[in-house]
């Protein structure tokens, strides 16, 4: 079976999210991973999945896989991107989240709006709920709903000081089912295993975390049979001939 | 104040006793950032933080913690059985309270406790 290097950005927020700009719509995110060559895109607004299907939509015309999912924040305020191989799971996922989240209105004067678009970027409603908060899941829980529902859970950002497994619980918890993090663009992998040597042994991807469309970088370099979860996790564990590299 | 003290302290739930009740409290640390923690605190420090992942137990092990105080806990069944039985385990010693972390750490400098970068 011949192989596919597939350059990849696994962490990406649409206008869903309210810290992202509003040129983060389905159309413009495709356009720019093709200016880019990116060939492989996740979505990951936070705690919520209600634009993955129009990125999927919008992705699916261009010939871009998109992975459906979401950066979810756990009661400890660890970041985590849960990814999916199809929508419904993802949207399965969506709804534990939705009941672990604290019922409150999103205030849209202080984190900005949270919209709702289709594969045009045309607007369909605000999502008023506040999603930008902890929900009440800590992170083992994450781990074990996610994978029980076929998904993959990378902790993000690590190197980061807040909102990181390794800033708000210090040590990686022992158990955890961890074959991946992510770490930012500001540091190499070989300078993050330096500054937290408790990541080796660890895949490490980098991505843009794009709040903007210039956040797009596509660092991550994938080699795989196809774009599909099952075909990630091979490339995360090395196997089969499948590989990250972090260019 | 010494660490065995610090049950009798009202509002304070204790989960798991100090082993050795008569040590004398080091000092005092503040923070729900366990790399902070990780970072700053040291031995026979009182530890007040609004976490309850396992990892408090194996930080405050690590550091050789005089103990820890879970705040905002009304329900003590909300936290996870893991810490508790890790705490056991580790003997280290465990205590909450459903006061607020600034509350309970102003008993504890009335009650003479110094944080870790005064006195």
């Amino acid at each position: 079976m011949s192989l596919l290097y597939l350059p990849a950005e696994f962490h990406l927020h649409t206008v869903l999210s309210a810290c992202a700009e509003i040129e983060m719509l389905p159309p413009l995110i495709i356009r720019q991973a093709q200016k880019l060559g990116i060939q492989w895109l996740a979505v990951t607004d936070h705690n919520s999945a209600e634009n993955a299907g129009a990125l999927i939509e919008a992705g699916k015309r261009a010939g871009i896989a998109v992975l459906p999912g979401m950066e979810v924040q756990t009661r400890e305020e660890v970041h985590l991107l849960c990814l999916f191989d199809e929508l419904e799971p993802a949207l399965a996922w969506q709804e534990q989240v939705y009941q672990h989240l604290p019922d409150l209105p999103n205030r849209e004067e202080t984190f900005g709006s949270q919209l709702v678009v289709d594969a045009e970027g045309e607007f369909l409603r605000f999502q008023e709920r506040l999603l930008q908060t902890s929900t009440s899941l800590s992170v083992e829980q994450v781990f074990t709903m996610v994978e029980a529902l076929g998904g993959l859970v990378i902790p993000a950002h690590v190197d980061r000081p807040a909102f990181s497994l390794l800033a708000n619980l210090g040590i990686i918890p022992p158990g955890l089912h961890i074959t991946a993090a992510e770490i930012t663009p500001r540091l190499t992998p070989a300078q993050a295993l330096e500054r937290f040597p408790q990541l080796a042994g660890l895949t490490l991807i980098t991505n843009g975390d794009a709040h903007r469309l210039s956040e797009m970088a596509g660092r991550t370099l994938v080699r795989v049979a196809e774009p599909t979860l099952a075909e990630l996790r091979l490339a995360l564990a090395g196997a089969d001939g499948r590989k990250v590299w972090v260019t | 104040m010494k660490i065995g003290e610090v049950s009798r302290l009202p509002d304070i739930t204790t989960l798991v006793l100090p082993r050795t009740p008569e040590q004398e409290i080091s000092g005092g640390y503040a923070s729900d950032l366990l790399s902070c923690v990780m970072a700053r605190a040291g031995a026979g420090n009182i530890w007040v933080t609004l976490q309850t992942h396992p990892n408090v137990v194996a930080v405050a092990s690590l550091l050789d913690i005089a103990g820890v105080i879970i705040t905002e806990c009304a329900d003590i069944a909300k936290i996870d059985a893991a810490t508790i039985e890790k705490a056991r385990e580790e003997s280290v010693a465990l205590f909450a309270t459903p006061l607020t972390t600034f509350t309970i750490i102003a008993r504890l400098a009335r009650a003479g406790v110094l944080g870790i970068d005064e006195g």
